[in-house]
This record gives structure tokens, C-alpha cells and sequence, in this order.
């Protein structure tokens, strides 16, 4: 195999490039030079992180401080957005937290001109120093392994050359050093398993794919993250493009296809963008195209967007797509490997697998290997969002517990509300509660546990959150997107659906559960790809753990969480009310709230359409608003006293 | 967006089409394009596609019909994407898509009479951290509550008003010879 490669030249090439890169990252970060480093993935800029910028280059400038102002990708810190990391001469670089304009100008006239730290808003410095306490001192590091996102945040995701100084694409020169079964031997010591949630051992479809050598196959990166809740993915491509770029062409040596495909969400517009000019800037330095870096291997990628269906993850639906056909999966086998895009051979991997493997030639297997469980190998990234105080997100070695992401590194739930459960893994996963909590993070344990890895979304639910509802909402989501092929999962699934929300109603039956619980079984075995076949987890999760409350809800007519609209009621206390404050009245669009002869408040239960505005809208020093459910146990109140008939002219 | 004649409708899909190769793989490229230039995928545009890729008028539908992000109504002005992922509805999502629906006297996917207004459900936007997220006008607005839905409107409201007077005031002020108008205030 090698005989047809120069590799000498292509390591040639790549040391030049290595070199320029070095001194361009050699000049930004000099001792004597200041910058500023913007996180601006999609979160920070919702958060407004191009104001920020924006306002760093105008205050620098207007104080004639020479300092580069360049936007990198995403932290994790999603809790602090908009985040920056500040250096100036004399001081490791900093990273401060929460910041707005004009927050951006007093830090500006502190750091820079008194040489005040500002203390407020900083989080920490990113280097190690003998005056500032470190980032990698607060407690969440001790337990977090930044692999996946090594450069994320710290790099312009839009400059190969940042990318090339920080390590990129070494461990495709280190592969190409190698013959095809070498490194494969590599992959398969490091135990690395698709990331994507299934946890297939990625070697073994590279395998197959060298098997059918000689023939035309193809190479695609998964970056359909349709799963409400998560958003690795998104991080990856925005915050470091190059890490996935490298992963499919070490990927492309090793199985030999000449062709990539990313498919990413045409959500995710910031993605899309980044992708492309990561692909453009390394065909442009040579590291794609018809001989990479000179070696004579040839590899190229190509961007292509998706339409938005959930379905498309799955890896046959995604193929259909990309042939421009309805994304529905088919039979396997023949498994992709065999007969995928346009009838070749065909890998398909997700983004955090192919960002993983450059980690694998680089560190060498046996150091990959020695991270994570017996089992699963390497890192867990997951996206933390929901009832917790520090949303954003997280990498983990596999193995951690739930309770440490969850409490030591999420910090617990906010406003002294309980814990009640962790849903992971969108749609396909599961609610574990907190009696689950010491699962450890691995593929194994969690199916174990009735969840799944899945992609990695991790919602923190608290004691405000109803389990049927929950359910529910998953259950409406699946249900839409189910693409219709399999009886079971089209119409079992709307069969659930009906069945949640007559409980969601107050209309459940008792033997409802135990009709849930058979349904979910006959979808499972019915349906043929994992949509289908992991679409009631949510279901008999919620119904494992809680099924104190499905038997609320259809018993006692009670949503315990008072959450479902038809079995709760709003209720202005008029103990607490004051007389002459008027504020629920207006906030609220049917006009349902009246005053009665003492001018208390009252609302009026056949009008209101429990839109939550007057709880809202009620001062938190009278806080005269509650929800009751069951409805029935709402107290008598004086009726609507009658309108007085204005006369007409 | 403006609802746009047939024939523009025509002209424009004919030069997107013409540099697009007639290859059955392009189809859902060619329909992004022709979504992301007018908003909307109108009729005789997916019959112009079929006709150009060879198939029938059913299969563009078919395919078009099956992915999400496709839609056959012209948006409103203001188009409104209200996201309805899992934090944003553990976090009340619904309520705020709700009040949207009530304010705005219109359901999910259609568009208000005087085609000021869209409301659309979206599936996850990414920006978990700040739910319930809505995004107006391509402008993410982060911990949504009910009565943040009359704010917006009601600042949209005022900015297309301040708009409409200050385009009738350059109108009234360029007659030769006429003074200045007084500023008008809305009553």
C-alpha cells in the first residue's frame, strides 16, 4: 500500500506548513503582546458575544491600545456567555464571564489602563501562574477531560494555521506513516466506539470497508444532531472544524475512500459555515484534494445540507438523503458497509468519533485506552441544559456518575427546587431518577439502566417538571417524526400519543398503563430502525420510575408537578392579594381576572387559559398566585360581579 | 417577504436551475436554494423543478413534503420561530408558543391576514442555555415569558409605525416650496 504513497513529501510539506502556522500562533501569543479571544459559537452570539467584540475593538481603539480582537469558538461555559479570554503584557490571559458593552469598557479602563484585574467577572486564567487562580483549579476540571474539545475556544476555528500550531492534523501525518492494517491495528488496540450513541467499535466498519478494497466507497461524517436538547455536534464543527476534517481524512487512509460527505443540519447555519471554510482553507494549503500534501493520495470532502428530519441520523435515511431521495431508512442488511451511497461501500461516522481519531495516532492507542471504562474507551461529551445552574457543555471520562456531572460539575438545581430526574439521550433515551444517579457514564451501563447514550443530550428535570408530560412531549416529537415506513412505529406511536394525553387530560383509564407498557413492546419489536425501535423509552422509563404519578394522573385526576393544563387551576390566595394592585388584571389576555366586592382578585376558571401570566405578573412580595391541581380542589370564590350596562348613545 | 408574481417565481427558478446539473441527488439542494430565495417553495416552482429533473410533479412534493424545513405558504414580515426543544419545554415553551398563537390570532405555520406576521415551531435551535428561546426575525430572544410576547409586538408595532411616519414625512417634504411638517405622534 505504501509504495504508491510519497510520504516523504507529504511530511515534508506538512512541516512547512507547520512552521508557518508556529509562527503565526508564536506571534499572537508573544509575552509582551494583548488579545482578545471572543467566544463566538451560536450560544455566545445569542448571548450577544458580537456586541462584545464589537465593543472590545472600539474601547482598544479608542484608547490607542494595540491588541488583537479575533472570535474563537465555545468555551463550555454557557452559563457565563458572552465569554473572553483577555491578555495583556505582565498577566497570564484571563477569562472573564457575563459581559455586555458596557461591562467590555470598564474592564477595558481597569485591566488595561489601571491594571486592575476586575475581579466581578472573571472566571479564571487559562495559564499556569503564580498570581491568579487557574480554570483548571475550579472544582468541575478536577473531573473534566477536555479531549473531544481540546481546542475548542481557544483557537479561531476559522484559521487552519491556529488550528495546524495546536496539533491538527499530526495524527493524519502519523497515519499515513502507516500501512492501512497497521493502523488499523492501532484503531482497534484503542478501543474507540462510535459516539454517536450506538457505540459500534469504530474499527470494525473500517474493517469491512478495507475488505471490499479496489472498489469506489464512500466516507460520511453524521452532523444531523436533530435531537432537541443537544448540541455537541454544533460545538464541534463551530469551535474546532479541523478537528473533523482531519478525523475523515485519517479515516479515508485507512478505509481508502477518495470521497467525504458532511451532513450537517441547515439548523445549525454558523455550522454549515464553518465546515465549508475549514474544507475550502485545507484545500487551498493542500491537505485536501487530489494528492494530499503531495503523497499522492487523494481526498476530498463536500458539505451537504439537511433538510431537517429527525430520521436522517439514522445511517440509511441519511444515505437516501444524500441521493436526494425522502430520508427513510431501508432493511439491513446489507449494512451501509456493504451497500450504501449510490450502491458502494460506504462509513458512516459521528462528529465526535471522527474528532476523536487523530486523538488515537497521536497519543497512541495504549494512552487512549487508558482513559474511560473497561468497555468504553475515551471521553462522554454531553450537553447539559434544563433545571441546572451551570447549563453548557461537558466532557467526561467514561465511567464518571451521573451525580458528579450532574451535581459537581452542573451544580446541582438552582433556587433550592429537588432534583427529580436526568432525561439523556433525546427522544431514544430515558428519565433516570435520582436513585439511578450512580450509574456510571459508559454505553453499557446506561442501556443497562433503561437509558441510552444517545447523542448526548442531558436535561435536568426538577420537581416542577410532570413525568407524563415529559413523556408526552417526547412521544409528540417521535411521533411527528417517525417517516412512516413501519405500521408500528406510525401508528403505535400515535396510539401512545392519544393515550398520554387523555391521561395529560384527566381521561386516563386505569388499565392504560399496563396498554402503554404492551404498545411500547410490539413497537419495539416492530419497527425497523432505532427511531421505532427506542421511541417508547422515554415512556417505559418514565413509567419504571414514576409511576406514582401516571397513577395520579389517572386516578386522583392530580398532576402532582402542576404542569398538565387540564388538571390545574390557577388561584389568586386573598390572604395575600393586595387590594389595590392591579397587575394580574392586566397581564391577563382573556381578562379571566376580575375583582370581586372587597376588590380581591379572582379568576375566573371558565376563562382562563393557564398562560402562566399572572404568576408572572403578581409582585414576589405578595406571590398571591398558586397552582392547585386537582381542579375540584379549587376553594368557592364570589362570581363576577354583573357588568353595568353602559348606556348608548 | 413580499408574495412574488408567477413570473418572477418562473424567471428565478430558471436561473438557479440552470446551474444546477439535471442529476436526481440535487433535488433537495435545488429546493433550499429555491426556499432560501423566496422564502417559500411555491407551486409552479416545484413543477418547473420536476420538469427539469425528469420527474413527476408528485416526487418534488413527496420528497419536499417529507423534510421539515420545506414550507408552501409565503412567511410573514416578521417571521417568528418559536423553539420547542426539550429545555425549552421543560421550561415552558408552550405557554410562550401559546400566547404567540392567542396574540397573534393565527396557529403554527400560517401567516397572519395583513402578511405582517408568521409563527413557525422549531425543534431545537442549540441555545439551550437561554430557554424558552424565540426567534424574531432572525434575532434569538432568550428566557421568553407570556408577557414578553406583548412587548415584542408591541415594539414592533412602534418601530413600523416610527417607519411608516418617517416615510411620509421624506414624501410630504420633498414638494418644492413646503415647509417643514410638524412631528405627528400616534393618538
Amino acid at each position: 500500500m505504501n509504495a504508491d504513497i510519497d510520504f516523504e513529501a507529504a511530511q515534508k510539506a506538512f512541516s512547512s506548513l507547520k512552521e508557518k502556522a508556529d509562527a503565526e500562533w508564536g506571534k499572537l501569543l508573544d509575552d509582551n503582546a494583548s488579545y482578545v479571544l471572543v467566544g463566538a459559537a451560536t450560544c455566545g452570539r445569542s448571548a450577544g458575544a458580537l456586541e462584545v467584540e464589537e465593543a472590545f475593538r472600539e474601547e482598544l481603539k479608542s484608547h490607542g491600545i494595540e491588541a488583537t480582537v479575533i472570535q474563537v469558538g465555545c468555551f463550555g461555559h454557557c452559563y457565563a456567555e458572552p465569554l473572553a479570554i483577555v491578555k495583556r503584557p505582565g498577566y497570564p490571559s484571563m477569562l472573564y464571564g457575563h459581559l455586555s458593552p458596557i461591562i467590555v469598557k470598564n474592564l477595558v479602563q481597569r485591566f488595561f489602563l489601571e491594571e486592575d484585574p476586575y475581579f466581578e467577572i472573571f472566571l479564571g486564567a487559562i495559564e499556569e501562574n503564580d498570581m491568579f487562580p487557574r480554570m483548571a483549579d475550579l472544582p468541575r476540571y478536577g473531573l473534566e477531560t477536555r479531549r473531544l474539545l481540546r481546542r475548542c475556544g481557544l483557537i479561531d476555528p476559522e484559521n487552519i494555521m491556529h488550528a495546524i500550531a495546536n496539533d491538527a492534523y499530526r495524527g493524519f501525518i502519523i497515519t499515513l506513516s502507516k500501512t492501512r492494517e497497521e493502523a488499523l491495528e492501532i484503531c482497534k488496540a484503542s478501543g474507540l466506539r462510535g459516539l454517536g450513541g450506538g457505540g459500534f467499535p469504530a474499527w470494525k466498519k473500517r474493517q469491512m470497508l478495507i475488505s471490499r478494497e479496489g472498489e469506489e466507497c464512500y466516507l460520511i461524517c453524521n452532523a444531523d444532531e436533530g435531537d432537541p436538547g443537544a448540541f455537541m455536534d454544533r460545538t464541534i464543527l463551530e469551535s474546532d472544524p479541523h478537528s473533523v476534517v482531519e478525523g475523515m481524512l485519517i479515516e479515508g487512509w485507512v478505509t481508502g475512500a477518495g470521497e467525504g460527505f458532511v451532513y450537517v443540519r441547515d439548523e445549525y447555519p454558523l455550522a454549515v459555515a464553518r465546515i465549508h471554510k475549514a474544507i475550502v482553507q485545507a484545500r487551498e494549503t493542500g491537505l485536501l484534494g487530489e494528492s494530499v500534501l503531495g503523497s499522492g493520495f487523494g481526498f476530498d470532502i463536500k458539505v451537504i445540507r439537511g433538510a431537517g428530519a429527525f430520521v436522517c441520523g439514522e445511517e440509511t435515511a441519511m444515505i437516501a438523503s444524500i441521493e436526494g431521495k425522502r430520508g427513510m431508512p431501508r432493511v439491513r442488511p446489507p449494512y451501509p458497509t456493504e451497500e450504501g451511497l449510490y450502491g458502494k461501500p460506504t462509513v458512516v461516522n459521528n462528529v465526535k468519533t471522527l474528532a476523536a481519531a487523530p486523538l488515537v495516532f497521536t497519543e497512541g492507542s495504549e494512552k487512549f485506552a487508558s482513559v474511560g471504562t473497561e468497555t468504553s474507551k475515551g471521553t462522554a461529551l454531553f450537553a447539559l441544559a434544563g433545571k441546572t445552574a451551570n447549563p453548557g457543555l461537558v466532557e467526561v471520562p467514561m465511567g464518571t456518575t451521573l451525580r458528579e456531572v450532574i451535581f459537581d460539575i452542573g451544580g446541582g438545581v438552582p433556587s433550592g427546587k429537588k432534583f427529580k430526574a436526568v432525561q439523556i439521550g433525546g427522544p431514544s433515551g430515558g428519565c433516570l431518577p435520582e436513585s439511578m444517579l450512580d450509574t456510571p457514564i459508559d454505553f453499557d451501563s446506561l442501556i443497562e439502566a433503561g437509558a441510552i447514550m444517545g447523542s448526548g443530550g442531558m436535561v435536568i428535570l426538577d420537581e416542577d417538571n410532570c413525568m407524563v408530560d415529559t413523556a408526552r412531549y417526547f412521544l409528540e416529537f417521535t411521533q411527528k417524526e417517525s417517516c412512516g415506513k413501519c405500521t408500528f412505529c406510525r401508528i403505535g406511536t400515535k396510539h401512545m400519543l392519544d393515550k398520554l394525553t387523555d391521561i395529560s387530560e384527566g381521561k386516563g383509564k386505569p388499565e392504560d398503563i399496563d396498554y402503554l407498557l404492551e404498545l411500547a413492546q410490539n413497537i419495539k419489536m416492530g419497527s425497523l430502525c432505532n427511531l421505532g425501535k427506542t421511541a417508547p423509552n422515554p415512556i417505559l422509563t418514565t413509567i419504571k420510575y414514576f409511576r406514582d404519578e401516571y397513577e395520579a394522573h389517572i386516578n386522583e385526576k392530580t398532576c402532582p408537578a402542576k404542569v398538565c393544563k387540564s388538571l390545574t387551576a390557577y388561584y389568586i390566595l386573598p390572604d395575600k392579594c393586595v387590594r389595590s394592585c392591579d397587575a394580574c388584571v392586566g397581564s391577563c389576555p382573556p381578562e379571566a381576572i376580575y375583582s370581586n366586592s372587597k376588590r380581591i382578585k379572582v379568576v375566573d376558571q371558565e376563562l382562563c387559559v393557564k398562560c402562566d401570566s399572572c404568576m408572572g405578573a403578581c409582585p414576589p412580595e405578595y406571590d398571591a398566585v398558586i397552582k392547585i391541581s386537582p381542579v375540584s380542589e379549587v376553594p368557592p370564590s364570589e362570581p363576577r360581579p354583573e357588568k353595568k350596562e353602559t348606556v348608548k348613545e | 417577504m413580499e408574495v412574488v408574481e408567477e413570473q418572477e417565481i418562473l424567471e428565478g427558478i430558471s436561473t438557479i436551475l440552470d446551474t444546477e446539473p439535471e442529476q436526481f441527488r440535487n433535488l433537495i439542494s435545488i429546493l433550499q436554494e429555491v426556499q432560501e430565495r423566496f422564502g417559500y417553495l411555491p407551486r409552479e416552482g416545484m413543477i418547473k423543478i420536476a420538469e427539469h429533473l425528469g420527474l413527476s410533479p408528485a416526487n418534488v412534493y413527496g420528497v419536499a413534503t417529507f423534510y421539515n424545513q420545506f414550507r408552501f405558504t409565503p412567511p410573514g414580515k416578521c417571521h417568528i420561530k418559536v423553539c420547542l426543544g426539550t429545555a425549552c419545554h421543560i421550561k415552558g415553551g408552550d405557554l410562550i408558543m401559546d400566547q404567540w398563537k392567542r396574540r397573534l390570532e393565527i396557529d403554527e405555520g400560517e401567516r397572519t391576514e395583513d402578511g405582517e406576521y408568521s409563527i413557525e415551531r422549531v425543534g431545537c435551535v442549540g441555545c439551550c442555555v437561554m430557554a424558552p428561546v424565540s426567534i424574531v426575525q432572525d434575532e434569538v430572544v432568550g428566557d421568553m415569558a407570556p408577557n414578553r410576547v406583548d412587548g415584542i409586538l408591541l415594539q414592533h408595532q412602534i418601530a413600523k409605525e416610527k417607519a411608516e411616519r418617517e416615510a411620509k414625512k421624506q414624501a410630504e417634504s420633498i414638494p418644492p416650496g413646503g415647509t417643514e411638517p410638524a412631528e405627528e405622534y400616534p393618538e
